[in-house]
């Protein structure tokens, strides 16, 4: 359900990066997205045209990537995958581990259509 | 495995990696928050609070897990001691500002209409329809729903995550981003276990453990007042914290904020 807030905060972020740069179109998005940050790529690509529409972004492509989940075990210090609801340590078992990869939202590149006038 | 850097392509590969940009575009690389806006605002916040010395706490559950009941007693037990003010998010009506004014303590609901979580904006718009002068913690009921309120920092030093004894043991192996995300879980409604016999509160604590959260469990009943003892103590406990922290000059963000984020270096 929320993941046409998150599409309409990205398209806005898009925005504000195209205006920096002059551009006047957006080409392509590339997000990378944990499954520990409670958004869903298919569900947040279904919501993308009804955020973009009107917008420098609206035809642009969005390109999302999983990110593994990666955990690193505090007590033997392997660095082991793991599931999003069970984030134990894959070596030794123990459940005090920090998460390395797995929880990120993140904006990677935006390719912009920059007219050669407008670049400094 | 790293596709932001470069570092795996290979002679071999690299024809694949880099696909032909078209003429007259650029590719920028941005590597931020995709909810930046929000975290931005919710940062806002923080710093609000912060300069009033105030502790915000988000409460995330399911509907009907006993928010409200639970904010209801706290407020009960900490008169005199503590001044409380309160933010709530419902789809409709203003039922639990009610409540909770009926307690003497401000409160502003957020209406929300059909958005399924408050975000950082939310709260800014509402922080302005309260007087926050003297208040010392502030609660913010979020929208009953154990998955959106999850992804969005309010500006919170803190997350409850409310687990009712009706629900299920295995809520936070369902329900891991708000679960992985709390800085403390509250069994609620632990008056009812006497006649539920298929929820083992030891169980529900091993599923929030396998999320590697070590947050302190604390089971209770609002209604009956058990276990409301070690509830208000982790309160004062964080209270005391905040204070320490804004006396220092320091800020804390709550679990939710994620470290795989800022290991990435996508956020400062």
């Amino acid at each position: 359900m929320h993941e046409l807030s998150v599409a309409q905060a990205l398209v806005d972020q898009v925005g504000d990066l195209a205006g920096q740069h002059g551009a006047k179109s957006v080409h392509l998005i590339r997000v990378r997205i944990g499954p520990l940050a409670g958004v869903v790529g298919d569900l947040l690509a279904t919501a993308f045209p009804l955020a973009a529409a009107g917008t420098p972004a609206e035809s642009a492509r969005l390109d999302w990537v999983a990110a593994p989940i990666v955990v690193r075990c505090r007590t033997c210090g392997a660095k082991t995958e793991a599931q999003p609801n069970k984030l134990v340590c894959g070596a030794c078992g123990d459940w005090r581990t920090e998460v390395v990869s797995g929880d990120e939202l993140i904006l990677e590149t935006v390719e912009l259509d920059i007219p050669e006038s407008a670049g400094d | 495995m790293c596709d932001t850097c470069g570092c795996n392509v290979t002679p071999g590969n690299a024809k694949f990696a880099y696909k032909p940009v078209e003429p007259g575009a650029t590719t920028i690389s941005v590597l931020q928050g995709l909810l930046k806006k929000n975290d931005d605002q919710a940062e806002h916040n923080r710093a609000h609070f912060d300069k009033r010395g105030i502790l915000a706490v988000n409460l995330m559950s399911s509907p009907g897990s006993g928010k409200t009941a639970l904010l209801e007693a706290t407020i009960k037990a900490l008169k005199g001691e503590l001044k409380v003010a309160v933010i709530e998010g419902d789809l409709e009506t203003e039922n639990d500002a009610e409540r909770i004014r009926a307690q003497g303590v401000p409160a502003h609901q957020i209406v929300t209409g059909t958005a399924c979580h408050l975000d950082a904006h939310m709260v800014h718009d509402a922080l302005h329809h309260m007087d926050l002068d003297g208040i010392d913690i502030l609660f913010v009921e979020n929208v009953g729903n154990l998955v959106c309120p999850a992804s969005f920092d309010l500006g919170q030093h803190a997350n409850i995550a409310l687990l009712s004894v009706t629900e299920g043991d295995d809520k936070p192996a369902k329900y891991p981003v708000m679960f992985r995300g709390a800085d403390a879980v509250v069994i609620s409604k632990t008056d009812l276990l006497a006649v539920l016999d298929d929820f083992s509160p030891d169980k529900a604590e091993r599923h929030v453990r396998e999320l590697a959260n070590p947050a302190p469990i604390l089971r209770l009943s609002a209604r009956k007042g058990e276990g409301l003892d070690a509830w208000l103590a982790w309160l004062r406990s964080q209270l005391a914290a905040q204070r320490a922290r804004v006396a220092a000059g320091r800020t804390q963000r709550p679990a939710i904020q994620p470290e795989g984020a800022l290991m990435h270096g996508a956020e400062a």
